[in-house]
């Protein structure tokens, strides 16, 4: 079994953040293959950014793939970019406080997240990469939700532990708006 | 009898590596007496640049320790050398104009900048000699050489390099100084002005510099006598003798 | 063991480390920045020496006088920077100094690209430096590999007394993946292997008991076959000449014939082979096993070890089996296709599929390349 997924977004909105938690996150608490892999713009702020992560039983080839499991998006223009790559039947959560255009396929199914509204009413619109994180959790199941939050409270709070409790919030509320989208579905 | 005088043990006792009335021999000859005179032997490694002061190579071959390195990267060797070697040792570099002021400029102004531990010794000689006389960064305006027949000319090519005063600009270094070869007192100067460069690096100083003013006649197209005033008359007027720093 | 989750670059960088690796100078260029910041921090937690140099000029110059000092030394650049240290590589070789060089290729030609591409494979197997050096050239295709071919690399310079090159693509840089870190190697071992090589240390301590010979950088392989032997017979066994030290170092390339490595997967009943390395490897392996499930009976062949090319992994295919090899790299033109091509000699007909200016290679395009090649 594995598992392709690919998050995009602007730089500064966490996007590699949500990948590197879940790479970890598989890398310490499973013993299955995991591979992030990012793409920068050349930019260090404001630019474009987005990665790979693949988490597979085999061996995992190449780093990129068009066809990906599961696409998370956090701004417009990496809806635009990558809606294509949803493998058919494929998963795409994107962030609907910020993107406005709508996805185009039928063949796919759409999750639609606002993790910027739901950030702020938490405390800090900079938290809505969480959300994403939460939400895809507990729509897909794809990593163990309390290894997940382990993660990032152990990664986020090296630096920052006052910002913990927050973190937390902004996971859970997306891990419980995940699976109440989940179970509507 | 008393003796009173005998060559430096460490120098071979070979001839040959020099033209007549260069005064490379005399260099490698004072280095020599310094390195036995502070008990250095065998604590020393000298780096060598490319050009003419590669010739010390046969002087101290199986003398002191030595190495020999690219065009101009002296200074970047003798950095990762003296970096990991056994504390006492001694490192210096022995480079010429091309060596230091053309090719090598980046890495010796980088290498004073970092205050590396190290001593180097700079032959000056206005020339590129070992190629065959070519235009160096020190050669004189309106000096000739084989790329610059009808003399050097500063619209076309820019002015002589003075290194001592270039890197006198950086805060690093301890010790910058111009010495030269053309009479004996001078030649006691530049001993003493090595000496120092030496205690410097013992006492674990920092970075020091000692530019030696030398001729040669070979590619001046002079005598050794000719080439010793042509210095005294124009060369040293370029480049005068004098100590820049001494921290 | 414990596996951690590290960056390729890092991953070489904390395997050089445990290797021994105690002196690192690099010049900053992406896509391998990783590799000297995690040194920077690193070494003097060991009591090496990290140093960033004005140029990778300067760098490889630092390294090659670290190294001539005893201690074990590497430096990391991509593409455009392994090139400006073309001489100092020759010049490490010259000298028999057996340093470690890590190329995370980017595109090119010239500048190129910061992404990631496999644009050196002819510049690092055959004329990394002027005056016809070869180095042993390994070619990690995941994190794990790089970490335990950048800990080879440091044993294999050692016993050669010749610099070794590792190169990785730069998605190998980027990249992510769990890894088991190669053991420590101890002070100790690193004592016994500086002092075995003690006669071509040149760090001015003949007088702590050490042979008294100095290495000059110059025709070394010759001076460094007379100072080992001087012990035994008390003079020189070859002449110290150029041309002696040139044959001297072709008989050291043909012992590299042992330090062949190839990973062969599925070729034993396989009517197709592809063939690629490092991250074009890990996809051809990838799309073999899709091609498997279509019903293709196709196998793969991975370089691991580039130089010297296991050539014999080609030469041994059976013509009357196997249609045709397509090879893929992230390089246009093929790189490696050309000793891929030399080693099959026209026996089975060969293809080659390639992306590069930073497109990463993906199965489906090596997949589609495979089909259009079908009958």
């Amino acid at each position: 079994m594995e598992r392709r997924i690919l998050i995009g977004g602007f730089g500064g909105q966490g996007v590699m953040m949500i990948g590197q938690l879940l790479s970890y996150t598989a890398c310490e608490t499973t013993d299955k293959n995991v591979l992030y892999f990012p793409s920068y713009g050349s930019e260090q702020r404001g630019g474009t950014a987005n990665c790979y992560v693949t988490i597979s039983d085999e061996q995992i080839g190449g780093p990129v793939g068009q066809e990906i499991d599961n696409v998370i998006v956090l701004n417009e223009p990496s809806l635009l970019k990558f809606e294509e790559r949803v493998k058919p039947g494929g998963l795409l959560f994107m962030n609907s406080s910020i993107i406005k255009a709508e996805p185009k396929r039928d063949d796919i199914t759409v999750i639609r997240v606002p993790a910027n509204e739901v950030a702020e009413e938490i405390g800090s619109g900079k938290i809505a990469n969480l959300v994403m994180l939460g939400t895809y959790i507990g729509y897909t199941d794809a990593l163990p939700e309390e290894n997940v939050l382990a993660t990032a409270l152990k990664k986020l709070g090296a630096k920052r532990p006052w910002l913990n409790e927050m973190n937390e919030k902004a996971f859970r509320t997306g891990l419980a708006y995940g699976k109440e989208q989940k179970s509507r579905a | 009898m008393e003796k009173i005088y005998s060559r430096t043990k460490a120098v071979n006792q070979v001839s040959g590596g020099f033209c007549p009335g260069c005064f490379h021999g005399v260099i490698v000859k004072i280095i020599g007496e310094v390195t036995e005179e502070m008990g250095l032997i065998d604590k020393a490694v000298c780096v060598i640049g490319v050009g003419c002061c590669n010739n010390i190579y046969g002087y101290v071959k199986g003398k002191v320790d030595m190495v020999n390195t690219p065009h101009g990267r002296a200074p970047a060797v003798a950095t990762g050398l003296k970096r990991m070697a056994p504390q006492d040792t001694l490192v210096y570099t022995y480079q010429g104009d091309g060596d230091c002021a053309a090719i090598g400029l980046s890495e010796i102004i980088y290498a004073a900048n970092r205050g590396e531990k190290i001593t180097v010794i700079f032959v000056n000689n206005s020339t590129y000699g070992m190629t065959g006389g070519q235009m160096a960064p020190t050669t004189l305006i309106g000096q000739k050489s084989t790329t610059t027949p009808k003399g050097r000319d500063a619209d076309d090519v820019g002015y002589p390099m003075h290194m001592c005063e270039l890197l006198n600009t950086l805060r690093a270094p301890v010790f910058i100084t111009r010495v030269s070869c053309d009479t004996a007192p001078h030649i006691l100067k530049a001993k003493e002005a090595i000496r120092k460069g030496f205690q410097n690096q013992i006492d674990g100083k920092g970075f020091s510099f000692i530019e030696i003013m030398s001729s040669c006649p070979t590619n001046w197209g002079l005598s050794p006598v000719d080439s010793v005033k042509f210095m005294q008359e124009n060369t040293l007027k370029e480049f005068p003798i004098g100590t820049l720093r001494d921290n | 063991m414990e596996r951690v989750f590290m960056k390729g670059a890092e991953a070489v960088a904390e395997a050089a480390v445990r290797a021994g690796c105690r002196f690192y100078a690099g010049y900053p260029i992406t896509p391998q920045n990783e590799t000297p910041e995690y040194l920077a921090r690193r070494l003097p937690e060991v009591g090496g020496v990290f140093l960033q140099g004005e140029s990778e000029v300067a760098s490889i110059n630092m390294v090659l006088g670290a190294s001539i000092a005893g201690a074990k030394a590497m430096t990391s650049s991509s593409s455009v920077g392994i090139a400006l240290m073309a001489e100092g590589i020759s010049q490490a070789l010259n000298g028999c100094q057996p340093i470690v060089i890590a190329n995370f290729m980017r595109g090119g030609p010239g500048g190129g690209t910061i992404q990631p591409a496999q644009s050196d494979y002819l510049q690092g197997t055959k004329a990394i430096g002027n005056g016809g050096c070869k180095l042993i050239v390994l070619a990690p295709c995941n994190v794990q590999e790089a970490a335990d071919l950048t800990y080879e690399a440091f044993r294999l310079a050692e016993r050669d007394r010749n610099p070794v090159l590792i190169l990785a693509d730069g998605c190998i840089a980027s990249m992510m993946e769990p890894v088991i870190l190669p053991p420590m190697r101890t002070d100790e071992e690193l004592e016994k292997e500086r002092l075995a090589r003690r006669n071509w240390i040149s760090n001015g301590v003949r007088t702590r008991g050490w042979g008294s010979i100095k290495l000059d950088l110059w025709y070394g392989r010759a001076a460094m076959v007379n100072a080992e032997s001087q012990g035994a017979c008390g003079k020189p066994v070859v002449e110290h000449t150029l041309e002696s030290a040139n044959r001297l170092w072709a008989e050291l390339y043909e012992t590299w014939e042992n330090d062949i490595r190839v990973e062969e997967y599925r070729t034993e009943d396989a009517e197709y082979i592809l063939t690629g390395y490092g991250t074009g490897g890990r996809v051809c392996r990838a799309a073999v096993d899709q091609l498997r499930e279509k019903g293709y009976r196709v196998g793969l062949i991975r370089p691991i070890v580039v130089n010297p090319f296991p050539a014999n992994a080609y030469k041994k295919l059976d013509s009357q089996k196997v249609k045709f090899v397509l090879c893929s790299e992230m390089a246009i033109p093929g790189q490696m296709f050309e000793d891929v091509q030399a080693s099959l000699c026209d026996r089975i007909p060969s293809y080659y599929y390639g992306r590069s200016g930073g497109h990463i290679l993906e199965e489906s395009e090596v997949i589609d390349a495979f089909m259009s090649h079908l009958d």
